[in-house]
């Protein structure tokens, strides 16, 4: 019990570090926004006088997809603080604490999904841009698929830095992923409407659950069927599309812990 | 007294590297207990076995009763650490810093404030506990992870190199700080080191070379197996004097950077003959008492100097701290 009490607090205080260190550096408040913004507000607007997506106007469909990219992308980042406090020393004094390694995987997990929710909140105010009414339901769900996505990326991000040494080839394997982690999903196209080969591709990417849900949460679940997924036939609803999230996070969080606790 | 480390048969082995080979000693409580070595010994290997940091091939370590393989978290409590690389975190302030380690290692709120308080008045740092640490000199880098390791009032303080790359006059303030703190609390100072006249302030000192220790004794025992006093010769043809010092006195010299070194009795006396007779070219010549540096070289036959602060490995741990971003300072 009292082992149980040291480690959460040993989670919390991981957490709380991440989060301060967040607040300090207001550059990076705004690093991960300024590729998703520039594509809804240029990309999504020239796209939009182009063509039109059925009754629904292209930057109001691809607002969710680009809500998910902020999350994604800073959530993927957040395993670069590991390689950080790798490179600058820090991660020793957090190894050799009397805490354990379990405990310091959640504690970044948490940290790093905490932050990329945030900015994945920040995002909205893009509403009036995009042109969508969510309802407070739908708000809710919002956040919470935002957190939920935010926790599977991180954890997959840690598992990718307690795997390698230099910042630089961290960031080089982030952005060997993030292409089709992003494109390869609904962010921005539909996903029935492409030819199979594609559809196959997005729909083994566990990331386009989460943009698939939170599409649905931000458009409606009626508004949204025509451009959401289908597995074998079937519609996924919210509740399936996280449980697939939920599902690849946890596998990731499994092989991050597991990855930490091996020692030399 | 009491053992508070103890290490029995340690062995680790990296692929078919040995860099620890077959170590065995004893850490007395309170004691200031000296690792001395060139790089590459093997002294980091075993702190990081003693602090849980990396598990050992083979063999025991107990330290303060607890085994490091099976309680690693009871070691951790019982340790402080101040590594050889600097480990703070730049961008939170000294009392950031500390806070984050108080929590970690589960000092009570309260209490946290006072030591932490009382750890920085310590260090004379208390007036820039609100600074980023980023802003920090070496000097008060140091100072600041000292203070840190003291924290949770660990029972041994590991000191890897603690005062590696620093000028001589923050070395001797930190070094005040380390005797001042053993003074007050009681704690037992593991330090590992290579420059010898640190060493000296260690009541005892192990002699670790490729992994294997091959000396321990206090700094006066181990001076004495040099015997007598140490003269050193400066000559431009090292193997001719070699050979003339054993002929004529059947004395066996090692060789060092520019010259030869060898130890004889009564070395003021000696000198005049020596300097007289003298055929393969003296350029210079110099008489004192054994150093730690002196028994190195008589135990391994080399110097530790030339592998330990050469200037090649300077030059690499220069260009290291560059290519980390020139913020590797300390």
């Amino acid at each position: 019990m009292n082992t149980f009490k040291t480690n959460l607090r040993g989670v919390y205080t991981i957490w709380y570090r991440d989060i301060l260190r967040f607040w300090r550096d207001k550059a990076r408040l705004f690093s991960s926004f300024a590729m998703p913004v520039l594509y809804l507000v240029i990309f999504g607007t020239g796209i939009a006088s182009a063509f039109s997506a059925g009754e629904f106007d292209y930057i109001s469909f691809m607002y969710p997809g680009i809500i998910g990219m902020v999350v994604i992308i800073s959530a993927m980042f957040s395993g670069m603080t590991v390689v950080f406090d790798r490179e600058f020393g820090f991660l020793k004094e957090v190894l050799v604490a009397p805490i354990s390694r379990t405990s310091v995987v959640i504690g970044k997990v948490l940290g790093g999904a905490t932050i990329a929710t945030i900015q994945g909140l920040v995002m909205l105010v893009f509403i009036p841009f995009a042109d969508v009414s969510i309802t407070v339901g739908g708000g809710f769900m919002l956040v919470a698929l935002m957190f939920m996505v935010a926790l599977a990326i991180t954890s997959m991000g840690l598992f990718i830095a307690s795997r390698i040494r230099s910042m630089e080839a961290f960031q080089a394997m982030m952005q060997l992923l993030m292409f089709p982690l992003v494109f390869i999903s609904p962010v921005m196209f539909p996903v029935e409407t492409l030819p199979s080969w594609l559809g196959i591709l997005v729909k083994l990417n566990p990331v386009s659950y989460g943009v698939d849900a939170m599409r649905q949460a931000v458009l409606g679940a009626d508004a949204s069927a025509m451009f959401g997924i289908e597995l074998f036939g079937y519609r996924m609803p919210v509740i399936l599309d996280a449980a697939v999230v939920v599902a690849f996070g946890l596998i990731m969080g499994a092989l991050a812990i597991r990855s930490f606790r091996v020692q030399e | 007294m009491k053992n508070i480390i103890e290490v029995k048969h340690l062995y680790k082995k990296f692929g078919r590297f040995t860099a620890v080979n077959d170590v065995n000693f004893e850490v007395r409580e309170g004691e200031i207990f000296g690792f001395l070595g060139p790089n590459g010994a093997g002294k980091t290997t075993t702190i990081n076995i003693l602090c849980t940091l990396m598990r050992p091939t083979k063999g025991r370590v107990i330290l303060n009763g607890f085994d490091v393989v099976k309680k690693p978290n009871e070691v951790r409590k019982s340790v402080g650490l101040v590594f050889q690389d600097p480990s703070l975190d730049l961008k939170l302030t000294a009392m950031q810093n500390l806070q984050f380690h108080a929590s970690v290692y589960d000092v009570p709120r309260d209490v946290a404030k006072r030591r932490i308080k009382k750890v920085l008045d310590m260090v004379e740092l208390w007036d820039r506990r609100k600074d980023t640490v980023q802003t920090y000199s070496g000097g008060m880098r140091r100072r600041l992870e000292i203070a840190r390791g003291l924290l949770h009032f660990p029972r041994v303080l590991f000191l890897d190199e603690p005062t590696l790359g620093l000028d001589p006059q923050t070395r001797s303030h930190i070094w005040d700080y380390i005797l001042e703190l053993r003074k007050r609390l009681n704690i037992t100072v593991f330090l590992t080191t290579h420059y010898m006249d640190e060493a000296n302030v260690a009541d005892r000192i192990a002699i670790i070379d490729h992994g294997k220790i091959v000396a321990l004794d206090t700094p006066d025992n181990l001076k004495r197996m040099v015997g007598g006093d140490v003269i050193t010769m400066k000559t431009d043809n090292i193997e001719a004097a070699a050979v003339e010092i054993r002929e004529k006195y059947g004395i066996e010299a090692h060789q060092v950077s520019d010259g030869i070194s060898f130890e004889v009795q009564n070395g003021e006396e000696f000198i005049p003959t020596l300097v007289r007779d003298f055929k393969s070219g003296l350029q210079g010549i110099s008489l004192h008492r054994p150093t730690l540096e002196d028994v190195f070289l008589k135990l391994t036959g080399r110097e530790i100097r030339e592998e330990a602060g050469g200037e090649g490995v300077m030059m690499k741990q220069f260009a290291m701290r560059q290519a980390r971003g020139g913020k590797g300072f300390h």
